[in-house]
């Protein structure tokens, strides 16, 4: 119980080692979780995805830095890829957080994806409501750098923002039903190389296009309402921004923050805030769910039943589909009673 | 437990200005399948116990090329008692002279590794200092 309370005190060794026994997912992270639940909603959770190489990490140094100077505490998260080999990483996202070491006032944390695709670990939500409960006003993830589908920091965050670079061309293209769509800020950062300004025009119009497809079921009854009520439906709509910025000089960044505190409020305004908590609720309990319903089946079936499952399956005398029918069969029939 | 990852920070102290043992050293951790939080290089004895804590590692290693061990090691073993992480085991790896290596056995250091060493040695070292 002590430790609860000095996560929630602020005591920064307390809220490392909490973050571990989460990250492992050891018997008492449950209780932590549990008891730390109550204090969370209060910070402001931001996420922070692209692809790999755009500056993502260069970028949070800028922003925190400015974060800091208005007087924000942060919390942040650094996803990084395990190997899919030897389940080992590398997690280098400190070497580009080189301003914001040493500050009391921010708290960094890398963690490994530990074979989860979706651009995040399993375990980010809840360590996320770690950081949250532990009163920092802002709550960052910086997503592994991702490819085109990786989206999972939307059910994680209030505000994503998605990153770029100039001269991705067509690749924006290609992006544009994936990583765009949950875009809420779009970055183009390294604005001083060429092509940024063909980068940013390609942005807008597939956002516009984008706006226009969502608006025209309304467009006929938004043509005959009157100036006042257009104005209102045009305060629902949020439309995401496209800021250029030079990470490593600073460029920019004034900028990107204004927008975010923008977004911030728009959200808490439209109540969008609401319905955002409640997919993330959603998508930690669905993913809690899977995650503890496997290791439940994998510790009922004995070790010899898992085995011989595979065996057959090598020894080709049955095909993995139907053996993975066959074990939740088995589970059903041994271990599922009558009662409820 | 032991299905976890073991977490060991790599940090460069001091001015030196090349990483490519740390880096190396990083990678054969990495195969080794252990996760690395590479720090990167001109690492104050401050940010590396910091990051250290943060990131709450079982083990720390640093690589010091600039000779400037005997100044900087004291400074984190100093450090890293006053954050509570006394415990942590660190390693040093580097140019260290072989008549000083006691002195940094003294001081408090798990492991040495000077140029030459195999990074199946430094990796099976890490796995010993662990369990």
């Amino acid at each position: 119980m002590s430790l609860i309370k000095q996560i929630i005190d602020g005591d920064r060794r307390a809220l490392a080692q909490a973050l571990t026994i989460i990250e492992n997912d050891d018997h008492s992270s449950q209780n932590i979780l549990t008891n730390v639940y109550r204090h969370t909603g209060c910070a402001h959770l931001i996420g922070i995805t692209g692809i790999p190489g755009v500056g993502k990490s260069t970028l949070i140094n800028s922003l925190s830095k400015l974060m800091r100077k208005c007087g924000d505490t942060i919390g942040l998260l650094a996803i990084d890829p395990s190997s899919q080999f030897s389940k080992g990483a590398i997690l280098g996202d400190r070497i580009r957080m080189k301003d914001l070491l040493g500050d009391e006032g921010i708290f960094i944390r890398s963690m490994a994806s530990r074979g989860v695709l979706g651009g995040l670990s399993s375990t980010t939500a809840a360590a996320v409501d770690i950081l949250d409960a532990a009163g920092f006003d802002r709550v960052i993830v910086e997503t592994v750098g991702v490819g085109q589908s990786e989206v999972d920091i939307a059910s994680n965050a209030q505000t994503s923002i998605v990153v770029l670079c100039p001269g991705l061309g067509d690749s924006i293209q290609a992006a544009k039903s994936g990583l765009l769509e949950i875009a809420d800020i779009i970055v183009i950062n390294k604005s001083d190389y060429p092509e940024v300004n063909l980068t940013k025009s390609y942005l807008r119009e597939m956002i516009d296009i984008g706006s226009a497809a969502q608006t025209s079921d309304a467009g006929e009854q938004n043509a005959i309402s009157d100036i006042n009520e257009k104005s209102d439906t045009d305060n629902c709509v949020w439309e995401v921004p496209i800021i250029t910025t030079v990470a490593t000089t600073g460029e920019g960044i004034g900028d990107l923050f204004e927008r975010l505190l923008a977004h911030h409020d728009h959200i808490k305004s439209t109540g969008e805030i609401i319905r955002r908590h409640r997919s993330r609720l959603r998508a930690i309990f669905e993913s809690r769910l899977r995650k503890q319903l496997y290791t439940k089946l994998s510790q009922m079936l004995s070790e010899d039943y898992w085995l011989r499952q595979l065996e057959v399956i090598m020894e080709g005398e049955t095909d993995p589909y139907t053996a993975a029918t066959n074990c939740i069969k088995h589970f059903e029939t041994n271990y599922i009673g009558d009662e409820d | 437990m032991s299905d976890n990852p073991i977490r060991i920070l790599i940090a460069k102290p001091g001015l030196d200005g090349h990483d490519r043992g740390a880096k190396i050293i990083a990678r054969a951790l990495r195969d080794a399948g252990l996760e690395v939080i590479y720090t990167g290089l001109r690492q104050s004895p401050m940010m590396i116990v910091e990051a250290a804590m943060q990131e709450d590692v079982q083990v720390i290693g640093v690589s010091i090329l600039s000779g400037a061990h005997q100044v900087l090691v004291p400074r984190i073993i100093n450090l890293l008692h006053e954050k509570g992480l006394g415990h942590v085991p660190l390693l040093v790896g580097g140019i260290i002279p072989e008549n000083e290596v006691d002195e940094l056995f003294q001081m408090g250091v798990t492991g040495v590794f000077g140029p030459g060493t195999s990074t199946s040695d430094v990796v099976a070292l890490v796995q010993d200092v662990i369990t």
